[in-house]
């Protein structure tokens, strides 16, 4: 056991309603690869916001390097050695790469020497970044490194990385991994968040498991098995979905050759798209958060208007329609922002069923709303998606992710569509949702509609699709049956690892 | 420490509950306002607030005056409500007021002195186009530019400003009396006379427009799909293109009708109350129908009750001139402290104090 | 010819000072909203400066205390808004409107019994031997020293938001106040004080028209400079010297539509006098229209309310 770098004892802290953690206990060793693993609110991200003095602990104490240490805000931590890699990054679009490293920083040189020690340790880790460019112009992956760079300079002893693989392809995951075990064996510890325990197992020396807000195991991951893992984490057997074999059928979907510009300015445009998608047919689009995946969903939804021709749906041109006019000719989208764009927050689940389906469920006659067919109709959703709430009357932001995620899902499968197409269906859901969110795609799929499925999740893609493709830089490869894909052809797909090899190459 | 938690739904209570606390604060702080003036607060809330209505001495006057005040407002403020529920700041309504004045005058002035039916009937139509198209300005440019439509909504009041001075120093200038500026009276124009309608209860045909204006957005706002997209649009913008919710159109058809509601605001006073053409013509009711949007929450029923109020301050403030030499301008500060009260009360109907407990370690 | 009968030097000198105020409250409002925030309150900061600058100035005899008065004046309006919009989480809009709509009508409540009276003269600077070079001594080295120090804050400004750490800050909570909050910046100190500032400048505008510009009180004077002070933000695209050409661009709009009122063109005053709105307007209209940079500008977080969740 190597020397004990932070201790925590008891940490709890409640919400109103909910224990986000209790009673959490545990050591991280000098220079140790420590991962924090647990499903979606399992309390992972308000126990580091407590390491990190965002979050006050109600009860229970930690100690650094033997010494009590109750950070009362970031700064304090980070002068205590302590830094951290946000999820949704902590990055300013506007502003360069230099000014955000120096917004992080406690006491930053003057920006033309910190311009030059970022070269500096961009280089020494292969995390190629150029001060000058505002970060708003940055991949995701780039992204992720100014985060990184912006802790290296101020040489923590204990890295947080919050679900840093997300955004990455898997060559780029192998890079980030060669940078986190260059730092472990310099004595930098890392507190390492996931939830996909293969990245851990290949990474860290130990795990605490966390489940419900309380720690249920400390282990060394290297000695379970995923599978040993994920029901330490989820408190129950996983069934994966069941697949009724089916016949390909007539094509329902085509696109064919579409360029679209984005409607966000820092968004990715769409250059010469084209697939087709088969009756019964799951086809799955991998890819780098900001590839043109939102553009992709808005351009098939109708709510980002394309050349009329370039999009077929069963033979008809449906380019020029909007979303309504899809709806009715049979084709619906998930969007992956639930709260926001797949429904209202402030609106009852009631309303929240209208958006979509006034048309297609004839809920309003002459632009007059019949409310209780609308009602009832969002009660079925209810119950035949185990959403789990008091009722129709609840407003869509007091569900839980999962919950709402069925709801949104159910509304659209409720719609007997043709075509459907889905963004991040899982996306922050826990585990019994997102298998029963995976099994109605199946289940539709089996009944001849055609499914699109837009996820960063490869694991979920290679579980439910038949056929496979990626999107990078807003081009999408040619589509390849599933079966017999590896994780690295995959990885090729996705653009593989851009111009990090150079850079680990000449460091090495 | 105290601070602010977010609820997991609105209240419904402290909705409700709020404008009235409000009316209740700004009665008390204006007391204070009154006493700094010199004046005996009791008497300057009462002669303000409930002389009008009950008083005998001046009960016979001011009760008809009531509805003459708080039908304009009400009108302007339902059309401005639908705006501000999808997030459309049309806060030029003035502006539209004053238009809609000027083509309805502009058609009574032009068929001068022909007698006919149909003569009243142009005016409402042109009175609420002139108001329409003046909002459409700020529309089209938000539409086909993207220009902010607050600041050009806005900054076309005082153009229209101007453009009503122009007409009553110009144009519209009543030829038969030299040397006074503003238009014929029209309220001696019979056939474009908006008069009132019962004797001695200030019922006018802004009256009536009033209430049908307020019906129909009560019916568009809760039963019909318009309605739904317009709060759609005004509460997740993204959700309402997901549903098909055209924005541009949206903004088309909601600085419309508020401009369309103004326009005619601005027609029946011209005609009626008003009586003419003139630089002073234009008293703010546009600005204060903001207020009365607000405190009603943009509910048309509560605009009713909104619309009465601020109505009766109007009434109340020129009592308050006349008998306690109250300045003007102490009107205009009750009506600004009444908006603060209210938006400062809402927080307490999306969040909750908290005492937080300090960190046991 | 009409427009010989205007004197160049004259001309440049008045729109110099007809610039000023409005200026002074854009370059407070593009801090204000840099930190993310929209105050629509500025005509009422602005009008609640000219009312406390003219009556301490008139009071005081002494033009340098109505200006710092304008100042607090304007600020203790804006500690209002900061109240409503930060603390109680109101809607920055509506809370605006309020702000302008009492403004308004309290300055007119506390400005009754000083409509008429001249206020005590603020000196022009004696700028010696610059005041002598000939043209750019009468239009540009006569002025009163607002006039210079108001562009000595332009340049203030502009060096605050490029090289000043807090300057840095304070764009990056405007920018996105999440990731600011989330590295441990303090969010909503920094746009009260943002506020707080752009308060003050409004204020001191508002001074400018009632104590040298005009200089008199009447109810209701600035006549919409606040909202197009506001405009005036958005057409500099959040820049401060591109906001100073802006109001010098302006001034001289209105300067040589008072000149051409004076010279006797023959079109009504009231068209005439209409002029600044519409070119207002339009510039709103190239601005925002302009697909390049422009509104991309603006800040990301400006008019969302910041609520720290945890």
């Amino acid at each position: 056991m190597r020397a004990p770098l932070l201790r925590l004892d008891g940490l709890t802290k409640a919400y109103p309603g909910v224990v986000a953690n209790d009673d959490v206990s545990f050591e991280i060793g000098e220079g140790q690869m420590h991962a924090l693993l647990g499903e979606n609110g399992a309390g992972k991200s308000t126990l580091v916001k407590m390491i990190y003095g965002l979050v006050k602990p109600d009860k229970g104490r930690m100690h650094l390097h033997g010494k009590p240490f109750a950070p009362a805000k970031p700064s304090e931590a980070r002068r205590n050695g302590v830094a951290m890699v946000f999820q949704h990054f902590s990055l300013f679009d506007a502003l360069d790469v230099a000014e955000n490293v120096a917004l992080g920083m406690e006491n930053p040189p003057p920006l033309r020497d910190l311009a030059q020690r970022i070269r500096d340790v961009s280089e020494e880790y292969g995390l190629p970044l150029d001060p000058a460019r505002l970060v708003g112009e940055l991949s995701a992956g780039e992204r992720q490194r100014v985060e990184i760079v912006r802790c290296l300079l101020q040489d923590p002893k204990l890295l947080i990385m919050d679900e840093p693989t997300s955004v990455l392809t898997p060559q780029e995951v192998d890079i980030l991994f060669l940078t986190l075990r260059k730092l472990s064996a310099e004595g930098t510890a890392i507190l390492y968040i996931s939830h996909k325990l293969e990245e851990i197992r290949a990474l860290c020396d130990e795990a605490t498991i966390l489940r419900g807000g309380r720690k249920v195991a400390t282990c060394d991951p290297r000695e379970k098995s995923a599978r040993e893992l994920a029901e330490l984490m989820v408190g129950q057997v996983l069934t994966p979905p069941e697949r009724p074999a089916k016949p390909k059928g007539d094509v329902v979907l085509q696109v064919d050759n579409l360029s679209l510009a984005s409607n966000n300015p820092f968004g990715t445009s769409l250059k010469n798209v084209s697939f087709t998608l088969r009756k019964g047919e799951v086809l799955g689009i991998a890819g780098v958060a900001g590839n043109g995946q939102d553009e992709l969903l808005l351009m098939l939804s109708g709510e980002l208007p394309a050349p009329s021709v370039r999009v077929q749906l069963k033979g008809k041109p449906v380019g020029h329609l909007g979303p309504n006019g899809r709806r009715l000719l049979g084709l619906v989208a998930a969007p992956e922002e639930r709260l926001g764009h797949a429904a209202a927050p402030d609106m009852s689940l009631t309303a929240n069923a209208l958006l979509s389906a006034s048309r297609r469920k004839g809920l309003a006659k002459h632009g007059f709303i019949d409310w209780r067919k609308t009602e009832s109709f969002a009660r079925d959703i209810i119950a035949r998606f185990d959403v789990r709430t008091p009722g129709p009357h609840v407003l869509a932001r007091a569900l839980s992710g999962g919950n709402l995620q069925k709801f949104v899902i159910g509304r659209e499968i409720e719609l007997d569509p043709d075509v459907i197409i889905v963004n991040q269906p899982t996306w922050g859901v826990d585990a019994a949702a997102a298998a029963t969110i995976r099994q109605a795609l199946l289940d539709l799929a089996g009944k001849g509609a055609g499914v699109l499925v837009i996820s960063q999740d490869l694991d979920e893609l290679l579980e439910i699709s038949d056929s496979f493709a990626a999107l990078n830089e807003g081009r999408l490869t040619d589509t390849r049956p599933a079966k017999g894909l590896s994780v690295e052809d995959i990885g090729l797909m996705m653009g593989g690892a851009g111009d990090m090899h150079v850079a680990h190459e000449a460091s090495a | 420490m105290i601070r602010l938690e977010k609820r997991k739904e609105p209240s419904k209570f402290w909705r409700i509950a709020n404008p009235f606390l409000a009316v209740v604060l700004t009665m008390l702080a204006g007391a204070v306002m009154f006493a700094m003036l010199g004046k005996d607060p009791v008497v300057a809330i009462r002669l303000i607030f409930f002389d009008p209505i009950f008083s005998d001495t001046f009960g016979s006057y001011s009760r008809p005056q009531l509805l003459i005040k708080s039908a304009p407002l009400i009108l302007i403020a339902v059309g401005l409500a639908v705006g501000f529920k999808a997030n459309i700041w049309n806060i030029g309504a003035e502006g539209q007021y004053i238009m809609g004045a000027l083509f309805g005058a502009g058609v009574a002035l032009a068929f001068f002195p022909a007698p006919g039916w149909y003569i009243f009937p142009l005016m409402v139509l042109a009175g609420a186009f002139g108001g329409f198209l003046w909002a459409m300005i700020p529309a089209i440019l938000k539409t086909r530019f993207n220009t902010n439509e607050i600041l050009v909504s806005l900054l076309l009041v005082y153009v229209a400003e101007k453009i009503l001075a122009a007409m009553a120093l110009g144009v519209m200038r009543n030829p038969d009396i030299a040397g006074f500026p503003g238009s014929r009276d029209l309220r001696r124009y019979e056939a474009a006379h908006n008069a009132e309608l019962f004797a001695n209860t200030g019922i006018h045909w802004g009256v009536v427009a009033a209430l049908i204006a307020v019906i129909f957005a009560y019916v568009m706002m809760t039963r019909h799909m318009l309605g739904f997209h317009v709060q759609l649009a005004g509460q997740a913008p993204r959700a309402a293109r997901f549903a098909g919710v055209s924005p541009a159109r949206l903004v088309v058809i909601c600085l419309g009708i508020s401009g369309a509601l103004a326009g005619l605001a601005g027609m029946f006073e011209v005609s009626g109350p008003g009586g003419q053409v003139r630089i002073e013509f234009a008293t703010g009711y546009g600005f204060t129908a903001i207020i009365v949007a607000f405190l009603g929450r943009l509910n048309p029923i509560g605009i009713v009750l909104a619309g009465l109020l601020l109505g009766l301050t109007y009434i109340g403030g020129e009592l308050g001139q006349m008998i306690l030499q109250l300045p003007g301008a102490a009107i205009q500060v009750f009506q600004g402290m009444l908006l603060f009260f209210l938006l400062a009360l809402d927080f307490q109907t999306n969040y909750r104090l908290r005492l937080s407990k300090g960190v046991r370690t | 010819m009409i427009l010989g009968s205007i004197n160049p030097a004259v001309l440049v000198a008045a729109l110099m000072v007809a610039a000023t105020p409005i200026l002074l409250a854009a370059i407070g409002e593009l801090i204000v909203e840099k930190a993310g925030v929209l105050n629509l309150g500025v005509e009422g900061m602005m009008i609640i400066g000219a009312v406390t600058g003219f009556i301490i100035a008139v009071n005081s005899g002494s033009p340098l205390m109505g200006f710092i008065g304008a100042a607090l004046g304007g600020m203790a309006l804006s500690l209002l808004f900061a109240l409503l919009t930060q603390a109680l989480m109101t809607n920055q809009v509506a809370s605006g409107l309020a702000l302008t709509l009492f403004g308004l009508g309290l300055s007119a409540l506390i400005g009754q019994k000083y409509v008429g009276i001249t206020p005590p003269r603020t000196p022009k600077l004696d700028l010696g031997l610059l005041s002598d070079i000939p043209f750019l001594g009468r239009a540009v080295f006569s002025h009163d020293i607002v006039v210079y120090l108001t562009i000595a804050l332009v340049g203030a400004v502009w060096w605050f938001l490029k090289y000043s750490r807090a300057g840095m800050i304070l764009r990056a909570v405007g920018e996105n106040h999440d990731a600011a909050h989330g590295l441990g910046y303090h969010v909503k100190r920094v746009r009260v004080l943002a506020i707080m500032f752009g308060g003050a400048c409004a204020g001191l505008g508002g001074a400018y028209l009632s104590l040298i510009r005009v200089p008199q009180w009447t109810e209701g004077m600035t006549v919409g400079a606040g909202w197009i002070a506001l405009a005036l933000v958005v057409f500099a695209s959040w820049r401060p010297w591109r906001a100073m050409a802006g109001a010098y661009l302006f001034g001289g709009v209105v300067v040589l539509q008072l000149n051409l009122q004076a010279a006797g063109v023959r079109i009504p005053v009231e068209y005439l006098s209409m002029s600044p709105y519409l070119i207002t307007i339009l510039v709103l209209v190239i601005i925002s229209s302009g697909k390049a940079r422009g509104s991309l500008n603006a800040p990301g977080s400006l008019n969302r309310p910041f609520h720290a969740s945890s």
